[in-house]
């Protein structure tokens, strides 16, 4: 299940990676004598209001939605990660402070907060990354410390602390490597959600600017013609659906594999 | 803590208040003193703050009305919005989750489940344009966008509820599951109940308690979606208000609305809470051991 799953993923992966290859027309390449033509040979997708090839916009659209997403969650899980063993480890008022932030930042709804961001910094992929990450870090940072606090007091960290290892020894050599499995299955649980925040933002216009082709503001800049030409919107849209679903499946799978108790 | 956030939650993000500065270069000098943003961001931000002690939000750039006036106006129909969707999600959530937990394992269990993950996985403003696709363009019962009587609640509520019945099915599977395989249920049957009365009166009644709360979090979820949602349908509430705002760059609506919006959702999260402990007595005990 879970090979198939990656092998899936692999494959848009690289579908995005190799765009220039695959693809037969520029992303931003107009043609004015093909416009909204339906999915053919020629265009396997169909074509939108400006005769671009859909197929290849959706190729090149991969590039930044998995790109964002990818960076927005290597970011949160690296501060998560730091924040969490540090507080997790530090306890007392650290902690308290620490997880008062992270408690804030959960109570809100996180699109919101994310389109918050993206208002005060000019709109661009740059700044989805980093109103994704900005929210995202709190849950990494709840899980790890968690993890921390559990074993603080366990003996291999008892043992290292007998034999002399400073306080950032045991965080980074020994607790550390502890938490990695938990923060990977941790990604893949939060990556769906990521490709659709992405997605969301997009939408709105917050995301990548046109003419630069994204999943999100593709659906939404052809979302009027959505009755005379359906195929703008539903293979866009198909494209992030079908993202998410795999990094979903993949996460649950995960976690499940390894029996880890993780809230989504 | 919820006061906390709530305290922190009413001023909004400092910075948010910054926003003004960028808000009009090109426009002249005389409309930024009157918004004020010539001033420096402490006098924008305590100017801010002021306001919003006040109850107000100010005024929008382009319509120079009160943004507050225009988000009690729309509220109500975010509110609407968001009762519809909770009636679909919340009975179907519950049941679909119930008859996963009840035939665990099955082709019905894993059915449903997957189902739920790709309900997940759909992307609000997309499932809402298949839907508006499926319904009014192909079957043409129901009409595309706008507002009026119960037809046009139909569609929005449906795919707002979408990702809220998804997940409501997964909690409520996993929750099952897990009080399935409680020693008072063991003991339930015991003593010799029926399969059906310990699945239906013991089982049931002590799953509401943690799915109370989820139901309650799924408010937020709500008004994440209504930006979304409502916009693709033409849904006159404060989602496509606040979409309107960042298309036009109206940062009083903006913020505006995020300010409702976050308030909404915290004052919800406490109201859960307080529901809390009064159904789960563990609750009590445990806060006044602590």
């Amino acid at each position: 299940m879970i090979k198939g799953i990656v092998i899936v993923l692999l494959i848009i992966l690289l579908a995005s990676v190799f765009a220039p290859v695959l693809s037969s027309h520029g992303p931003e390449e107009v043609n004015l004598d093909e416009l909204k033509q339906p999915p053919s040979l020629h265009h396997p997708l169909g074509t939108d209001n400006k005769g671009r090839d859909i197929l290849s916009r959706v190729l090149y659209g991969g590039r930044i939605s998995l790109s964002v997403a990818l960076v927005a969650a290597v970011v949160s899980m690296s501060i998560g990660l730091l924040v969490g063993l540090v507080s997790g480890y530090a306890g007392g008022k650290t902690d308290t402070f620490v997880m008062l932030i992270v408690d804030f930042i959960l109570a809100f709804p996180s699109l919101l907060l994310a389109i918050g961001i993206s208002v005060i910094l000019p709109p661009g992929i740059y700044t989805v990354m980093i109103a994704i990450a900005s929210v995202g870090w709190a849950s990494f940072a709840r899980l790890v410390r968690g993890h921390v606090l559990s074993s603080r007091e366990a003996p291999f960290v008892e043992a290292a602390r007998a034999i002399g290892c400073s306080s950032w020894r045991i965080l980074f050599v020994h607790l550390l490597p502890q938490c990695v499995p938990l923060v990977i299955v941790m990604m893949g649980l939060k990556l769906g959600g990521y490709i659709l925040t992405e997605a969301s933002l997009s939408f709105l216009g917050l995301g990548a600017q046109p003419p630069m082709p994204s999943w999100g503001s593709m659906v939404s800049a052809n979302r009027i013609f959505i009755m005379a030409a359906p195929w703008m919107v539903i293979f866009p849209g198909l494209a992030i659906a079908v993202t998410a679903l795999c990094f979903n499946m993949l996460g649950d799978g995960l976690r499940d594999r390894y029996g880890l108790e993780i809230k989504g | 803590m919820v006061t906390f956030s709530l305290t922190k939650a009413l001023p909004g993000d400092p910075a948010l208040s910054m926003v003004g500065e960028r808000a009009s270069p090109e426009v002249i000098e005389s409309i930024r003193r009157e918004l004020n943003t010539d001033k420096s961001f402490l006098v924008q931000y305590m100017g801010y703050v002021k306001l919003l002690l006040k109850g107000e939000f100010g005024r929008s750039y382009y319509s120079n009305r009160k943004v507050s006036e225009d988000i009690a106006a729309k509220f109500p129909n975010t509110l609407l919005l968001a009762l519809g969707a909770m009636l679909i999600a919340v009975p179907a959530g519950l049941l679909l989750g119930f008859l996963c937990a009840v035939k665990r394992g099955t082709v019905i269990d894993r059915g449903i489940s997957s189902l739920s993950v790709i309900g997940l996985s759909l992307p609000v403003f997309w499932s809402g344009l298949l839907i508006m696709l499926f319904f009014s363009l192909k079957m043409k019962i129901l009409p595309p966008s706008g507002m009026g009587d119960i037809r046009f609640l139909v569609m929005p509520s449906l795919t707002l509820a979408l990702p809220a019945l998804a997940t409501l099915t997964r909690i409520s599977r996993t929750t099952l599951i897990d009080l399935f395989g409680m020693p008072y249920v063991r003991t339930a049957r015991a003593k010799g109940l029926t399969e059906r009365r310990v699945k239906f009166i013991h089982v049931l009644k002590n799953a509401l308690i943690p799915l109370v709360t989820v139901i309650g979090l799924d408010f937020g979820s709500y008004l994440n979606g209504a930006v979304l949602t409502e916009t693709i349908f033409g849904w006159d509430g404060i989602g496509r208000f606040a979409m309107e705002g960042i298309i036009k760059r109206d940062y009083p609506v903006i913020m505006g609305c995020i300010i409702v919006g976050t308030t909404v959702y915290v004052l919800i999260n406490l109201v859960v809470d307080i529901i809390y402990h009064y159904l789960d007595p563990r609750v009590r005990l445990y806060a006044g051991n602590d």
